[in-house]
């Protein structure tokens, strides 16, 4: 019977019975032809590889860590892991600095924060984009997200004794977009969570996520967060708490790229760790009780980011959505925008990003929703920058739909 | 989360039960890990012999077009096949002829169809035939990557160039009474289908190609579509992991993603298909249904298992869970109450429902059929 045990292969890759199933589903494949394909970059590649590095091919790069051969492998192949760890094993080649920025997003964050309508307005410019382009690599064609003068641990700071006085506790990690970025969301979760009757703090100093350092081959610094954050994770969960996040590549980096691609050990935290709409999905289907404004309505269309996808937690957020009073609810395809992350940024994939995501543009014109409610940040930004249609994570949807004493 | 049925496996016979309680009213869950075996689809539904208008109405509503014409289907090999409900791609023929002189079309670069062979099997029947490779611009993409030069995506490209093909055969058409093609169309708009063969001055003939099946992969997204739009819950790239069973019946399901929230229901359905699909386990000792541990049907000895001699019949291909009359599966010589096997997981234990395609649809619609009488009386 140890047999079987003894002969199971990294990342699952032996199970690869060349069924071909993962190329059908691969957006990358069907718009850049210089990349290998998940099969062929994945379990077949490996099988090279591992007779000699040799074999490595720098084509993986295209690879967008969508996770989307994952989701349709029938033999449970953990295929895009299986590419990001060649990557990581494989591609010693100097990371770029502007890679380096783009991944930095804490950094970035701190940095930009206290100038941010300076920064705001720059970044905005035609000419401050042409030079990003020139200098950087990084798409003129591209929107950049906006900085938030006033970050989210400050204002939480503010509010701490205030929360801490609700018989119920729950920690939040924010993630940089909403300290940097955001504040708006991580409000709007504070709301939701203080009218279901739960207080909210935060970990003890959260370090980014790192997930771009991974897909850009920073795998010291990623490394360095993992362990860091797993630490504090596990001081909150010491505690008795339930760890939130409001974002779906931040929450599947936490819970299994720590594990899979970086060998941190997470499982003391990783089943405390879930989105907040699962949280609240959970709460309202045992009886919970919100007031809903009489008035509210929005036609809603919601896009299933790939993270949420690979995390199988779409059905929480839909099902969240579909209780508010009000929502005409409309479910996307199952398709990827395109911008993975800072993917999209960079000049030579910005063809191949916008045109994996125009069947999802497409789609949305045609729904013409009032809204279009998604769970990930960068998704947020390649959505409306290429439709015009405004994009809110459901938590903000649900905040803005709710009447609390506050009000 | 609450349902009337919880469906184990997104396949054809998953996605059957599911639409057919959908559109009852009754609420369902999908749980699909991974893709099914409609990815390796051939296009006809075997076992379906007597006209099942049932089957051909429930595919129309989900834009499926099915016909029923018993006779033969060309195979890839050149030899022909017993079929009767296809999908339009399949021409089914009153014997096993198709012509005198066949034009065989593929594509260059495309290893995953096999025009030789089809050509050798042909002319051993005595048609004539002749093989072209097309070379069009369009494709020349796909061809920087060889090994990624596959059935879908020429099948994307068709979708926007299918009228150059069309142009292309008629140019190279000579004498021939037919043209064979790949099945490499009508991957998202299944009208290109007719519009080749009004194009073409010659009976067309679409032939099967090695996986992914593109008519395959249309069925499936179009039968997940329905599915959705009737307001079931898919969940895909999940897999359930175990069961909560209490006085001989199941409470609920839990899944590798969902993890501490689990799938409660009142019926649940097992469609999680054989071998290929992991509904069924091996290991050198015994056969086994992984998540809620049935009885499986298997001879004693390994040794019985299986064939030495490979092309021959292997009898572990027909080992499937048991069940009782009404398809309850068994669970240490007890049926469960509230538990139904479907579709391939049964193997041939219940041979009076016919194999493959036919056996998902069928096994799928008595289940169907059971749980919403059950829930009238």
């Amino acid at each position: 019977m140890k047999l079987q045990e003894y002969t199971s292969s990294s990342h699952n890759f032996e199970e690869c019975m060349k069924c071909t199933v993962c190329t059908a589903y691969c957006p990358v494949l069907q718009v850049n032809p210089l990349y290998p394909g998940p099969k062929q970059a994945g379990p077949d590649g490996e099988r090279l590889r591992l007779k000699d590095p040799f074999f490595f091919n720098y084509a993986l790069k295209y690879c967008l860590n969508c996770k989307r051969c994952e989701v349709a492998c029938p033999s449970g192949v953990k295929v895009a892991d299986l590419i990001q760890a060649a990557r990581i094993k494989y591609d010693n080649s100097p990371v770029k600095w502007r890679d380096r920025m783009l991944a930095s997003t804490d950094f970035m964050g701190h940095l930009a924060r206290p100038f941010a309508p300076v920064v705001n307005a720059v970044t905005g410019l035609g000419v401050t984009k042409t030079m990003m382009d020139a200098m950087f690599k990084i798409d003129r064609r591209r929107t950049f997200p906006s900085y938030s003068a006033r970050s989210f641990e400050g204002w939480m700071g503010r509010h701490e004794k205030e929360q801490a006085a609700f018989p119920e506790q729950v920690a939040y990690f924010h993630g940089c977009y909403v300290n940097y970025n955001n504040p708006r969301l991580g409000k709007d979760l504070v709301k939701v969570l203080n009218a279901l009757g739960v207080g909210v703090q935060l970990l003890e100093k959260e370090k980014c996520c790192g997930i771009a350092m991974i897909t850009n081959g920073m795998k010291t610094e990623a490394t360095k967060n993992a362990n860091h954050n797993v630490k504090v994770l596990s001081k909150a969960v010491d505690k008795g708490l339930m760890v939130l996040t409001t974002s779906s590549t931040c929450t599947l980096t936490l819970r299994d790229e720590y594990p899979s691609l970086l060998a941190v050990d997470n499982s003391a935290v990783r089943d405390f760790v879930i989105m907040a709409t699962r949280f609240i999905y959970e709460r309202l289907e045992k009886g919970a009780e919100l007031h809903f404004k009489p008035d509210f309505h929005k036609k809603v269309a919601y896009h299933t980011p790939c993270h949420m996808e690979k995390l199988g937690w779409g059905v929480f957020s839909e099902k969240m959505l579909r209780m508010i009073p009000g929502v005409e609810f409309t479910m996307l395809d199952s398709a990827c925008c395109g911008i993975a992350g800072t993917y999209g940024f960079k000049r030579e994939n910005y063809e191949a990003s916008q045109a994996i995501g125009k069947q999802l543009f497409d789609q949305i014109k045609t729904v013409n929703p009032d809204v279009v409610a998604c769970d990930c940040e960068t998704c947020k930004w390649q959505i409306e920058m290429s439709t015009g249609y405004p994009v809110t994570n459901p938590i903000s949807i649900l905040a803005e739909a709710i009447e609390t004493n506050k009000d | 989360m609450k349902f009337n049925t919880v469906i184990i496996g997104g396949g054809l016979a998953g996605l059957t039960a599911g639409i057919s309680l959908q559109m009852a009213g009754k609420s369902t869950a999908i749980i699909s890990e991974g893709q099914n075996a409609l990815h390796f689809f051939s296009g006809s539904l075997e076992s379906m012999e007597e006209a099942p208008q049932r089957v051909v109405d429930l595919f129309a509503q989900a834009g499926i077009s099915l016909h029923y014409n018993p006779g033969y289907r060309l195979m890839p090999m050149g030899t022909f096949k017993k079929s009767t409900l296809s999908l339009e791609d399949i021409s089914l023929f009153p014997e096993t002829k198709i012509g005198n002189k066949a034009l065989i079309v593929s594509f260059s670069g495309y290893h995953d169809f096999f025009c030789g062979f089809l050509q050798e099997g042909l002319e051993k029947q005595g048609v004539q035939c002749r093989v072209q490779l097309l070379s069009l611009p369009e494709l020349e993409h796909l061809e920087k990557s060889p090994s990624e030069m596959r059935s879908v995506q020429i099948a994307r490209t068709m979708d926007l160039v299918w009228e150059n093909v069309v142009r292309e055969i008629r140019i190279l058409l000579r004498d021939e009474d037919t043209v064979i093609l790949p099945q490499v169309f009508g991957l998202k708009d299944t009208s290109v289908l007719s519009r080749i063969r009004q194009g073409i001055p010659a009976q067309v003939v679409f032939t099967g190609t090695l996986p992914p099946s593109v008519p395959g992969i249309r069925t499936q997204m179009l039968l997940k579509r329905r599915y959705e739009l009737l307001g079931g819950t898919y969940l895909m790239g999940d897999q359930a992991t175990g069961a909560h069973i209490h006085d001989g019946s199941i409470h609920s399901i839990v899944t590798h993603n969902l993890g501490n929230h689990f799938m409660e229901a009142e019926n649940f359905i097992l469609a999680s298909g054989s071998f290929f699909s992991k509904g069924l386990r091996s290991n050198p000792f015994e056969i086994s249904e992984p998540v809620f541990g049935l009885d499986v049907e298997q001879a004693d000895d390994r040794s019985d298992w299986y064939n030495p001699e490979f092309m021959r019949e292997q009898p572990y291909m027909k080992y499937g869970v048991t069940t009782d009359a009404s398809l309850h599966a068994i669970k240490g010589g007890e049926p469960i109450k509230n538990l139904f096997a479907i579709g391939s997981i049964l193997g041939e234990t219940r041979p009076e429902l016919g194999t493959g395609g036919g056996l998902a649809i069928r096994s799928a619609l008595e289940v169907a059929d059971q749980i919403l009488k059950q829930t009238a009386e």
